[in-house]
């Protein structure tokens, strides 16, 4: 593992000088943003960065503006991580021929990218670039929606929420199919590090940005991004929906090493209701009709079982 | 900066950030850079807020939550001091009033019409109500 950026506490993060910038046209409030801070403030090396086609992309590169202080590409929808890869495979190639004019600069390489760009429309070429083990991390963005074009439901959006192809009404409680565990499959490729990460847990996020940067190989990174346009809330709220959604276990905060060592990264001191999480959001204000309580009743039961799972799994190494 | 017709923009054209080289950006901070007019550093969102952010730096402790957690990059930390908000790129979410620690809060949202000097005369006092609130790491 190489040396990485000393950050004892968040004073001593807040002298970082930030290589994304403002007025990018992302929503007031959407973590989108935030998270991007994190990952790129965890590092001072050179940056290799693409962003997918998604809400991140386009608002961050809107002619004639870019919000990026780094080598930043945008392709298509679904091919940021394998751009990445290519510059990437171009600098080993550089380097055993003894050609890269700055040696001693060691750049990181990161594609950055939708839920609907990684668990759908990219899924390929992301297992691809996991297979073939580029020393690059890539980040989801996961806002459980496709919401640069307007709410539709992908295979990360989780069940009962109402997206704008699944909707809620009279006859539909909105998606039926469970939230896909990208985390799982990514990790079963047998790479160095996947972690799923959350802004408001900013130090865990750092340790896991770090540690993924470190490695020789991939590593694969799912970060919650609450979306206030998307999942209906006010946008000031953005962080107090992100500690409802880790306090609650909705999204649990783990790690898994070489593909088996599984380590639980927070314990929430007091564990919050799954009802308080979907009570905060538009997306789920139908399921507190009396018809649609039975749902509520499942997703806490869908969360118990899965942290279960995730204790057992720590526990066995396997 | 003269703006391109759409049909005059190059595929696979480069947006330069700077201008120049800089040696490394990453330790470099926002007013010792040279941003070229294609950063989007040198446009404003201004025109977006309803409500603005007011600063009161008496009851700040420094804690940097607002600075971690602000979307924008419109919390402007230095040597480890909060020292202000950056107005031009500041969208008004309200996000670093709600994660503010201190009793009262060092940051609270007015309508951007408002008067800064009035606000900061007329900020509210210690909610008594409240258990004692401070930062916490
Ligand atoms: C191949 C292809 N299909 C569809 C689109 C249209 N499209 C652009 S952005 C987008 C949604 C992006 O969703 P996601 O990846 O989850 O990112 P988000 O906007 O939610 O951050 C879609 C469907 C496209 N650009 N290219
Ligand atoms: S729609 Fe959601 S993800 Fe997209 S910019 Fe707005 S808040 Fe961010
Ligand atoms: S209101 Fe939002 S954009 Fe403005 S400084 Fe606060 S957190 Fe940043
Ligand atoms: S969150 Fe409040 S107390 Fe902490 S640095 Fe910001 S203004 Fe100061
Ligand atoms: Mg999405």
């Amino acid at each position: 593992m190489s040396e990485m950026k000393k950050i004892k506490n968040l004073k001593e993060f807040s002298t970082s000088a930030d290589r994304f910038e403002g007025a990018n046209l992302l929503c007031p409030g959407c973590a989108h943003s935030i998270i991007v801070r994190e990952v790129l403030n965890a590092t001072n090396d050179d940056l290799i960065l693409s962003a997918s086609t998604g809400c991140l992309e386009v608002c961050t590169a809107v002619y004639p503006y870019t919000s990026w202080d780094a080598s930043w590409i945008h392709i298509g929808f679904e091919n940021g991580s394998t751009a990445v890869a290519g510059a990437e495979s171009m600098y080993k190639a550089l380097k055993t021929k003894g050609r890269l004019k700055q040696p001693d600069r060691k750049p990181k390489f990161v594609s950055f990218a939708g839920d609907g760009a990684s668990y759908d429309i990219g899924f390929q070429w992301i297992s691809g670039c996991m297979e073939r083990g580029h020393t690059m991390m890539h980040v989801v963005l996961d806002n459980e929606v496709y919401a640069n074009t307007g709410g539709q439901r992908s295979s990360s959006t989780p069940i009962g929420s109402s997206a704008t192809t699944s909707p809620a009404g009279r006859k539909s409680y909105g998606e039926k199919k469970n939230k896909k565990d990208m985390v799982s499959i990514m990790a079963s490729h047998g790479i160095p590090y996947a972690a799923q990460v959350s802004p408001n847990k900013w130090k865990d996020m750092v340790k896991k940005i770090q540690h993924g940067l470190s490695v020789e190989g991939p590593s694969f990174i799912n970060a919650i991004s609450a979306c206030t346009t998307e999942w209906k809330f006010d946008p000031k709220d953005t962080m107090a929906i992100t500690d409802l959604a880790t306090d609650s276990l909705v999204f649990p905060l783990y790690e898994i090493i070489d593909g088996h060592e599984l380590n639980i990264t927070y314990r929430p001191k007091n564990i919050v209701p799954v009802e308080e999480y979907l009570a905060a959001q538009g997306r789920f204000k139908h399921l507190f009709k009396d018809e649609y309580k039975y749902l509520i009743k499942e997703w806490q039961e869908r969360v118990d079982a899965k942290w279960a799972q995730l204790q057992r799994r720590e526990e066995a190494r396997v | 900066m003269a703006n391109k017709g759409w049909d005059e923009f190059e595929i696979g054209a480069m947006l330069r950030s700077f201008e120049g080289p800089i040696k490394d950006i990453a330790t470099t901070h926002q007013e010792d850079r040279a941003y070229s007019g294609n950063n989007s550093f040198t446009a404003s969102v201004a025109d977006w807020r309803i409500e603005k952010p007011v600063f009161n730096k008496d009851y700040c402790i420094d804690c940097q939550f607002c600075w971690i957690y602000c979307p924008d990059i419109s919390i402007i930390s230095r040597d480890k001091k909060m020292i202000g908000v950056d107005m031009d790129h500041c969208k008004g979410c309200g996000i670093c009033v709600e994660v503010c620690p201190t009793n009262p809060k060092s940051l609270l949202m007015y309508s951007e019409q408002t008067d800064e000097e009035q606000a900061l005369a007329a900020w509210p006092a210690k909610d008594t109500s409240k258990a004692d609130s401070k930062g916490e790491e």
